[in-house]
């Protein structure tokens, strides 16, 4: 699955397995569930560590996990479901996780910008997916009215331009 | 990466300088020009094949387009119900061109046009930025347009002007990164008055504006109103918001509704479920995460509100006397003046002035329907006497806020030629009615037709200052479009084996006692409902004591007299 940095629109190799549950640990970095992310076992292990966030679980349910992680990748069910969209922004406001968070799911390029702007890195594209579209959608609209993870520049109220002049 | 569109340089629309709607600059303008090329973009994905229909429906319903029985319809977002005449103009022109020559006003505010084509959409759009509006988000699941008082800025009673912060609502919720995707739609309304005419405890958010005794601004903040298929009212979630924190309460009111409301059963999914559902928990949550989140980050400046207000300056009011004269003689002269003035002529709190309401309830018409030439008739007068404002109230009628008390009877001539002078404002006649299955893919009956009926049964203007104020409500279906709930008579239709079938509720309001009406039986016939509506009225007056409106004594005497009056010889 191709995999979209979405602040520049760079395509990125994907380096990390999703594990299932009762499968052993890889040597590559792992996405794993949170209840497998407590299991005692996994204490000596020194690779990078991901854990899949479900939609109906609060980021404060998995707070206590996140010093451990260099990912938290989030799904989008259906294209309306936007639940993602609050976690994302929670873990990064709330949370002050840094490391990478990546979308995954129905996804559809008219979602690129609020992705973004609510602390998304990367996207998981969709196979099939028009890259092009993607590009497009991230900066179409250039303007925005209200504060967000991220910065842009001023322009008076509240707004600001996203993308550096 | 090149940006897909330049900035367009579009010539400013010409406002009537002292019409008071939030003026756009050219980063506003620039927005709007990559709204549209965003949206265009999407049809044009939708028309590849690159989207499924199923994908590309939310897109087309964030930019207001629905898809209706007969042919698109396509909303388009009046801010707070404010128009300049020059907007005004332009809604006719886009009657005349892509409609059929009218538009429909709505209670949320907006004008729909019912007979759009999809591949004119683009070129509406254009039509609509070059006088600085759009359709973002009339539809959809994200924060719609915020309604207010329509006297605003008028009404002696206004303590805070809603006008204000239903801007910075309406900035602040333009293309939200977070709440674009809700479980459901979500309305706000803004009542900056003690009285409130915003109805604001059937909605998803109400606010009533008010001042301490510091005199500082701040909002009482009611959560989970609304009317639909499950109607509540809202609850009070706090009673003091200051200023400057507004927005990030809002912020935490929607960050939980969206983490934790329903999305299996769009029948669940409105904010009023879940606040329903949660009680006290809903309001720990919203506390819990208004104490987290950064205050500073989402704090509304006042120095951004002055700037905001400066906006809504007061027009520059000439220093009058109240019922100069002239005005006064007309009023004795002329009976049909003086009827129409009684119902559509309302304080001001400029001496001198006055607010004026224009019935879009004709009798025997389609509530809110307007036609292009009378869009233009309005847009005239409003420009000789009312500084070029215009006003859309949220029961579908239009109003002129500021007019000189000495240029009422000029008004109403010009009302008057227009067919716009029908003196039924607050009055039986002055129905709400959602379009019903004469357009509306939901419908499960008509309702157009319905107060067609009564409006022509009780057309005899005496006999309704008779009965005095009674509000009617009508929706086709239970999504309630109507506000049947809160009509002081509600009438419902749905579909009863194959025959449109009409459920009366009694005792409803959406205002400060605010109530939901009482289902007073078993539904009535599309034929037999308008006698039904005269029977309880009938009901009223002979049990009316001196004084009492329709409600009062329906809240004294309750639901057995009119139950047993359209029952018991049945």
């Amino acid at each position: 699955m191709p995999l979209l940095e979405i602040a520049d629109g760079h395509l990125l190799a994907d380096d990390w397995v999703p594990v299932a549950e009762d499968a052993p640990l890889p040597q590559a970095p792992a996405i794993l569930s949170p209840a497998r992310l407590r299991d005692p076992a996994l204490a000596g292990h020194n690779g990078r560590l991901g854990l899949a966030l479900d939609p109906g679980t609060q980021p404060e349910e998995i707070a206590d996990l996140l010093p451990r992680l260099s990912l938290v990748q989030v799904v989008l069910p259906k294209p309306k479901d936007g639940r993602a969209f609050t976690q994302v922004r929670a873990l990064r406001e709330h949370h002050g996780f840094t490391g990478e968070i990546r979308a995954t799911g129905h996804l559809l390029p008219d979602h690129a910008r609020m992705l973004r702007r609510c602390g998304v890195t990367t996207v998981a594209l969709p196979e099939g997916a028009d890259l092009e579209a993607w590009r497009r959608s991230a900066e179409v609209v250039d303007i925005a009215y209200q504060p967000a993870q991220d910065e842009g520049t001023p322009l008076g109220f509240r707004r600001r331009r996203l993308r550096a002049a | 990466m090149n940006a897909l569109v330049e900035p367009i340089a579009l010539p400013s629309p010409v406002h009537p300088p002292h019409a008071r709607t939030y003026r756009y600059d050219e980063v506003d303008r620039e927005f709007l020009q990559e709204r549209i090329a965003e949206f265009s973009g999407q049809v044009e994905r939708r028309l590849r094949g690159e989207l499924t229909e199923d994908e590309f429906k939310p897109l087309r319903l964030m930019n207001g387009l629905y898809l209706q029985l007969h042919a698109y319809m396509h909303r388009i977002c009046i801010p707070y119900g404010i128009l300049t005449a020059t907007q005004l103009r332009q809604l006719a022109m886009i009657a005349r061109r892509w409609d059929r020559g009218y538009g429909h006003f709505t209670t949320r505010q907006n004008i729909q046009f019912n007979w759009v084509a999809l591949k004119d959409v683009p070129d509406i759009l254009r039509a609509l930025a070059e006088v600085d509006m759009h359709s973002i988000q009339t539809s959809g699941n994200c924060i719609r347009n915020t309604t207010i008082d329509e006297y605003a800025g008028a009404a002696p009673d206004e303590v805070v002007d809603p006008r204000i912060y239903a801007e910075i609502i309406r900035q602040w919720s333009t293309l939200h990164p977070e709440f674009t995707w809700l479980p459901r739609k979500f309305k706000i309304a803004i009542t900056g008055a003690p009285q409130d005419r915003a109805a604001i405890q059937v909605h998803d958010v109400g606010l009533q504006a008010k001042r301490n005794d510091r005199g500082e601004i701040g909002f009482e903040v009611w959560v989970g109103g609304g009317l639909g298929r499950t109607p509540i009212l809202a609850t009070k979630l706090r009673d003091w918001v200051p200023e400057d924190e507004l927005l990030a309460y809002l912020e935490a009111v929607i960050r939980v509704y969206n983490a934790l409301g329903q999305r299996e059963n769009i029948h669940r999914a409105r904010i009023k479920i879940l606040v329903r559902d949660l009680g006290d928990a809903y309001r720990e949550r919203v506390e819990r995460e208004f104490a987290r989140l950064p205050k500073a980050k989402y704090r509304l400046d006042p120095e951004i509100v002055a700037q905001v207000a400066e906006h809504f300056a007061p027009p520059p009011f000439a220093a009058l006397p109240d019922s100069p004269p002239a005005t006064a003689r007309a009023l004795e002269a002329n009976a049909e003046f003086a009827a129409w003035a009684r119902q559509s002529v309302r304080a001001h709190k400029a001496p001198g002035h006055a607010s004026v309401t224009i019935s879009l309830k004709p009798i025997g018409g389609i509530p809110g329907d307007c036609s292009a030439e009378q869009m233009e008739a309005v847009a005239q007068l409003a420009e000789r006497h009312a500084f070029g404002e215009v006003r859309v109230s949220h029961v579908q009628n239009l109003v002129l806020p500021h007019v000189r008390q000495e240029d009422l009877p000029a008004v109403w001539q010009g009302l008057r030629a227009a067919g716009l002078a029908t003196p039924n404002v607050g009055l039986l006649s002055d129905i709400i009615a959602c379009p019903g299955m004469d357009y509306c893919a939901l419908a499960t009956a008509r309702s157009i037709p319905v107060a067609q009926m009564i409006s022509e049964r009780f057309a005899d203007l005496d006999r309704q200052h008779e009965i005095g104020e009674c509000f009617i409500n009508i929706s086709g279906c239970i999504n309630a479009c109507g506000h049947h709930h809160v009509g002081h008579i509600g009438i419902l239709g749905v579909d009863k084996r194959g025959a449109e079938s009409y459920q009366i509720t009694l005792g409803g309001s959406a205002t400060n006692d605010a109530a939901l009406g009482e289902l007073v039986g078993p539904g009535f016939a599309y034929d037999k409902v308008t006698d039904a509506v005269e029977t309880i009225l009938r009901t009223y007056l002979a049990h009316r004591s001196q004084g009492e409106r329709f409600v009062d004594t329906y809240r004294r005497i309750g639901l057995a007299p009119f139950k047993e009056a359209l029952y018991a010889t049945a």
